[in-house]
């Protein structure tokens, strides 16, 4: 297949700009062609370079100017369904720094704790129709509340989703969610819930958020993490709220450091919690060596280390999903195994995305209809 | 087209479009109308906007209460509740082992669909892969049947004085009213409140209008679909046989939402299976008329076609 930009390069004299002017308003950009993408930039610079976070890439790729012209591109491959995060490097000068931007023609973002990426949606990716707000479900509900003295050392606000209709004379099953605010900020938790539970995919549940403090400490393998959840969030809920006591009604998720949490909370307090919902799980660990992420991995690789060692039977069943283009999917696949060997019931899902929020979004429902069933096939309203 | 001397209504979902006023009002019944919300579990009794709408129409309503009085009898009659609650996880048990066995025969269904080769050859072996579904289905509903008639033999059902005391209250509400409405919900819990006090014999000869789950029971066979689940194959089931009060006619609500209609092989394997019931999608403003021996559909009612069409259901005969 000819790629549209080779309408304008290879020519022996440079295109007019009013033709490049054409060439943009007819593209959208960047420029998706089956498993080819053109990016493309306009302006005057000394270099232009891809920022991505695809693992096995190098980071940075140089964009070639269209000669005689202020155009740069940069073809790349991309594979069908894929999604990929990135931004633009400009060098205005030569020996200048470097300044990172969004591309400027490109109208999708995607947003996180540090601001947000420019989105190159791959051919056939699409965003799911259950993550965009649908007018007939039926709204949950934020509550929020402080639990006081914790063994974290400190107070913990909670929020708490309640789903629709809620009511007291129901018993509903509890999701414990690590960084949830972010989950509710940038994977659009809420809508996702409202509308998987108004499609009756997944069963009307209560969604526990409570605000981490310092994450990377609390989420790598913490006690003091582990007991709050389990001696003093969930029995203050269960106080508070109709909610169903059986292991598989209660739940762990979160990403990354969050999904340290979920599995190491599961391990110290084993048969607590029948379902895990852990995502993109930063689950370092060394066969041989100290490992190469640094100091704040150490407790994680400590925790893996030992739970590699001796696998045990934690939960009942365990959604696990990593994105391809991470660093972490060697130590997500070598996970699920290890996993599966303890008698767990065991999903894994890969997906042609990065560590990044929406593909945490897009898995969501694949994974909470398996770990919290709704009445899909017996209720027609 | 022979006239029906009780009136028997299919509706579409009435969430977004409310027609049942509308409905009551064309067949010229006044009212009070006995409500049954049972499928709505714990918010039986949420039943406002229902009522408004009927009062809207000049009907007033009444809701029978199912839910609530199952629970009342239940906690009245403990053994009852007990030797119900075993049932239900046989029912439940039985339900895993017939699942287990459509999603095999399925399998070969849609494998030999998709095989190439003589059509002489591959005709036949279709067809009886289809057969195979076809007795799966009529072996568990027999299986069903006689599960419920041997807990309800053994229990003493029908001779329980709680279960007495609760269906003559249902009998007195049911004296005050010119028909009933039921609407939709969670179908195994509707269909189980409706026959635990007295199903068929309870409505039949009363009008009737329903919708959703409310219009499954009332048929011959209760078939739970949905084409596109998060999880599994989507293989329609077949959960129990229904109270029987309309022959011929398999509801489908929400066909739209979920079922894949544009596909004409899926379309037409659904109505083949099911055959000789007319598989009818009654979607949003659908209304059905039942009449002895036929039906006459308003525009939004569709038929599924053994030849994989989605078409207008008209009238029948």
């Amino acid at each position: 297949m000819s790629l549209a930009i080779r309408s304008l390069t290879g020519r022996e004299t440079p295109p007019a700009p009013a033709e490049i002017d054409a060439f943009l308003a007819a593209h959208p950009v960047p420029l998706v062609e089956g498993s080819s993408v053109t990016f493309l930039y306009r302006g005057e610079a000394h270099a232009v370079r891809l920022h991505h976070w695809i693992y096995g890439l190098p980071s940075a790729r140089p964009f070639t100017r269209l000669p005689g012209t202020d155009l740069w591109y940069l073809i790349e491959e991309l594979p069908p369904g894929s999604r990929v995060e990135y931004k633009l490097g400009l060098i205005a000068e030569a020996g200048e720094e470097e300044e990172l931007i969004r591309d400027p023609r490109n109208p999708l973002l995607a947003r996180d704790p540090f601001g947000a990426n420019s989105v190159c949606h791959g051919d056939r990716y699409e965003q799911p129709a259950w993550t965009l707000p649908d007018p007939e479900a039926r709204p949950g509900t934020i509550e929020r509340l402080t639990l006081a003295e914790t063994a974290l050392g400190r107070e913990v606000p909670v929020a708490l989703y309640l789903p629709a209709r809620f009511r007291t004379s129901r018993r509903y099953p509890l999701l414990v969610i690590h960084d949830g605010e972010d989950y509710l900020r940038y994977s659009a938790l809420r809508t996702v819930l409202d509308n998987l539970i108004h499609r009756l995919e997944i069963a009307p549940l209560v969604a526990a958020l409570p605000a981490p403090g310092e994450r990377l400490v609390e989420y790598a393998d913490d006690p003091a993490h582990a007991r709050f959840l389990a001696e003093e969030l969930v029995p203050a809920l269960e106080r508070r709220l109709p909610l169903r006591r059986e292991p598989a009604a209660r739940g762990l998720m979160g990403a990354s450091f969050g999904a340290v949490a979920s599995l190491s909370t599961a391990v110290r307090y084993p048969g607590r919690f029948g379902r895990l919902l852990l995502q993109s799980g930063s689950f370092a660990f060394t066969d041989i060596g100290p490992g190469r992420r640094g100091p704040v991995f150490a407790p994680v690789v400590r925790f893996m280390n030992r739970f590699r060692d001796r696998p045990e039977r934690v939960s009942e069943r365990v959604y696990v999903s990593c994105g391809i283009y991470e660093s972490l999917i060697y130590e997500n696949r070598s996970l699920v195994p290890l996993l599966q060997g303890t008698g767990m019931e065991v999903r894994y899902e890969e997906a042609r995305d990065g560590h990044n929020w929406e593909n945490w979004r897009d898995r969501l429902r694949a994974a909470l209809s398996w770990l919290f069933p709704g009445p899909l096939w017996m209720v027609y309203e | 087209m022979p006239s029906r001397a009780v009136p028997l209504v299919l509706l579409g979902p009435q969430r977004f479009t409310r027609t049942l006023g509308e409905a009551v009002r064309a067949t010229g019944i006044a009212g009070p109308l006995a409500l049954v919300t049972a499928g709505w579990q714990e918010r039986e009794g949420e039943d406002e906007v229902l009522r408004e709408h009927l009062a809207a129409a000049g009907c007033a309503a009444e809701n029978l209460r199912l839910y609530e009085r199952t629970e009342e009898l239940f906690e009245a009659d403990p053994e009852l509740a007990a030797a119900h609650r075993e049932r239900q996880e046989r029912l439940r048990h039985l339900q895993e082992l017939y699942r287990l066995r459509l999603a095999h025969l399925k399998a070969a269904v849609r494998e030999l669909d998709l095989r190439e080769g003589p059509p002489e050859l591959l005709a036949p072996e279709r067809r009886h892969a289809l057969e195979a579904v076809r007795a799966l289905d009529a072996h568990h509903l027999r299986r069903v049947r006689a599960l419920r008639r041997a807990t309800d033999e053994a229990t003493g059902l029908r001779r329980r004085p709680a279960l007495l005391r609760q269906a003559a209250g249902v009998r007195r509400a049911l004296e005050r009213a010119a028909g009933v409405a039921i609407a939709g919900g969670h179908v195994a819990v509707l269909l189980n409140r409706l026959r635990l006090f007295g199903g068929g014999r309870l409505l039949r000869g009363r009008p009737l209008f329903a919708w959703s789950a409310g219009a499954m029971v009332v048929a011959e066979r209760v078939v739970l679909f949905h084409d596109h689940p998060p999880q599994q194959s989507g293989d329609a089931e077949l959960l129990d046989a229904g109270l029987g009060l309309c022959h011929g006619i398999l509801p489908l609500p929400h066909a739209r939402r979920r079922l894949r209609l544009g596909d004409p092989r899926r379309v037409a394997l659904f109505a083949e299976r099911f055959a000789p019931a007319a598989a009818l999608a009654l979607d949003d403003g659908a209304r059905l008329v039942v009449a002895e021996g036929g039906w006459r559909a308003g525009p939004g009612v569709f038929r599924l076609t053994p030849a994989g069409r989605v078409e207008p259901a008209g009238e029948l005969p």
